[in-house]
């Protein structure tokens, strides 16, 4: 059974119906593309996956468990982790601290152990440290975990939000244009992170990208949107190839 | 690395408790050798009292971002509620400091308790329109209180929203709370030791609580909510713990304010949102955020106008300029570019006289 099941997944925002029918299937461990036009309704699928938004009609289930309507810290707590297109980082906390927010959930201990600081505050701050370490290693961030994150160049921004998606232990990493505003090298230093997150986490991923050179680089799969419709669905170099797409999206 | 920042938070934290404890120290050594004068003296308890208040409300300020103006309501809460078991109980054996301590838990509890009661609805609203709400509610408590007639003879107690007559005590009845004149006959329980112990408590929790699992959690939604969500922090939770836990402690303050006083009175100038608004004064211009800051801003801004109390009719004008002044400094982009400069000069100095 595939990971990400979404069957007839529809919204609409008053007359406009902004996703329509979508289905799709996502196994295990795939990397897998988002792409259309600007306006096509790839980021308001993100939002109907994550519970910002509450769909009209379909089902979306997530390793067999129905996800459909739930808010959106249920849906984080089922597995589904996201980045957002406009980085929404916690830009008065420090680096280590956007990633220790992101650990929140698995490692526990009551406001009054907080407050009091009893021995099992320091041993799970010890343990929090250590795993967002480790993460912050992954994304070559080790070294500004003290760095307040708005003080980040863009890029590192951009990585630190991956880093914090991925500290709350996702099944499926949803990326919303992880590459946009980024130079050629920067690109190019990205698709390497996304491929090692996916060998390293043994992690899925859905990326939504306007950069024609990521997608058909990394992407086993895609899926075209237009109009809030599906317009072709499969193998990455089958969907690039067909006519219908070019003519829509990428220009003939 | 990890352990340079926690030693950092530590060290900023101690000094924090170290001031205080050093001012209290310096205050008592002038008590003792009598040379303060007794206006002075008479102003340390209000000083603790509004300290723990700036305290408390940078939390819901700074670390949780919210915007309240009804902090003068918490503390009328904590005031009312603790002055009413003290004068019930002071015809009891029980100890002085024992009902203290058991009127400070019960002015904290109250106000806690109705920190969370409004701050379920009140806390879906967000910037001024959160602001002007929790403005009323301030309003709204103080009004209520005002109202409020409670008697106690051997029956029990008897309640009242109409006058004292209305109670139908016997011969033996008191009058507790007597509407808007107030609880009279409070013990004066509260001392500069005790406001000081109170306040170290307060700064104790806030302190804690900031740098912990909790803490993150609510500076992430004030950072960004719709991430703080999407990594699966409880909004809702964290918003009302941050505001109750600051409502409680403002109701601490309110219990050391009535225990100074032998009559309490809900007027608008003690608990109205002019004192509300005065709090926001401390806590802007003490820095949001800024625990220490808070603490600096409430003592100078309460003491100032006493201490000008010789130049009259110039008091308030000085006052003004003051807070101008004090808020060019903090939060004029020029002023803050002027300081950093100062900062990193001082600190390349300083490199160079190690080096030399």
């Amino acid at each position: 059974m595939a990971l990400l099941e979404v069957k007839n997944l529809s919204i609409s925002f008053g007359g406009l119906r902004a996703v329509d029918d979508f289905n799709v299937e996502i196994e295990k461990g795939c990397l897998y593309g988002l792409i259309g036009p600007n306006g096509a309704g790839k980021t308001t699928v993100f939002n109907l996956l994550t519970g910002v938004y509450k769909p009209n009609e379909g089902f979306v289930t997530l390793d067999g468990e129905n996800i459909t309507g739930k808010k959106t810290i249920d849906i984080n707590k089922a597995g589904i982790a996201r980045t957002f297109q406009n980085i929404r980082l916690f830009k008065d906390l420090s680096v280590i601290d956007n990633v220790k927010v992101g650990l929140h959930n698995h490692n526990g201990y009551s406001t009054l152990t907080g407050i009091f600081r009893l021995p099992k505050y320091y041993k799970v701050e010890k343990q929090m440290t250590e795993e967002a370490m480790e993460l912050l290693k992954v994304f070559d961030l080790d070294s500004e975990a003290e760095t307040l994150a708005a003080n980040l160049p863009y890029g590192k921004q951009r990585k630190l939000e991956i880093a914090r998606a991925l500290a709350t232990k996702p099944k499926l990493l949803l990326l919303d244009e992880p590459a946009a505003g980024m130079n050629p090298n920067e690109t190019q230093e990205l698709m390497n992170t996304i491929r090692f997150v996916r060998e390293h986490f043994d992690m899925t991923i859905l990326l939504i990208e306007h950069d024609m050179k990521l997608v058909s680089g990394i992407c086993e799969k895609l899926t075209v949107l237009n109009f809030g419709r599906i317009l072709c669905q499969g193998e990455t170099s089958e969907v690039l190839n067909n006519p219908e797409v070019i003519k829509a999206y990428l220009g003939e | 690395m990890r352990q340079r920042k926690l030693t950092k938070t530590f060290k900023s934290n101690l000094i924090t408790y170290g001031m205080v404890i050093a001012a209290y120290v310096i205050i008592q050594i002038l008590i003792n050798t009598g040379n303060i004068s007794n206006l002075l003296k008479g102003l340390m308890v209000p000083l603790c009292t509004y300290a723990i208040l700036a305290v408390s409300l940078n939390l819901t300020v700074g670390i949780l971002g919210e915007l309240s103006l009804g902090h003068a309501g918490f503390m009328c809460l904590g005031a009312f509620a603790s002055a009413f078991f003290s004068s019930c109980m002071k015809e009891t054996s029980i100890p002085p400091a024992l009902r203290f301590f058991l009127a400070i838990l019960i002015g904290a509890v109250v106000a806690g308790i109705f920190g969370v009661l409004i701050g379920i609805p009140v806390l879906r609203l967000r910037g001024d329109y959160l602001a002007i709400v929790t403005l009323a509610f301030g309003e709204i408590i103080k009004n209520l209180v005002n109202a409020l007639y409670v008697g106690l003879d051997e029956d029990g107690f008897h309640f009242s929203m109409k006058n004292s007559m209305d109670l139908n005590m016997s011969d033996q009845g008191r009058v507790i709370i007597n509407g808007a004149q107030g609880i009279t006959g409070t013990p004066k329980d509260a001392t500069f030791t005790i406001g000081i112990v109170l306040l170290l408590i307060t700064l104790f929790i806030v302190l804690n609580l900031i740098y912990s699992r909790d803490g993150r959690a609510i500076m992430s939604i004030r950072d960004n909510t719709i991430a703080a969500e999407s990594v699966g922090i409880n909004i809702t939770k964290y918003k009302i713990m941050a505001f109750s836990i600051s409502a409680a402690l403002a109701g601490v303050a309110g219990v050391l304010y009535a225990h100074n006083l032998s009559a309490l009175t809900a007027t608008s100038k003690n608990f109205g949102y002019n004192m509300s608004i005065l709090f926001l004064v401390f806590v802007v211009l003490g820095g949001i955020g800024n625990i220490r800051g808070s603490i600096i801003a409430a003592v100078v801004l309460t003491l100032l106008p006493e201490l000008l109390r010789g130049l009259n009719d110039y008091r308030m004008l000085i006052y003004s300029i003051v807070l101008i002044a004090m808020m060019l400094f903090n939060w004029a982009p020029k002023c803050i570019e002027w300081r950093e400069k100062l900062v990193s000069k001082v600190k390349s100095r300083r490199k160079e006289t190690k080096e030399v």
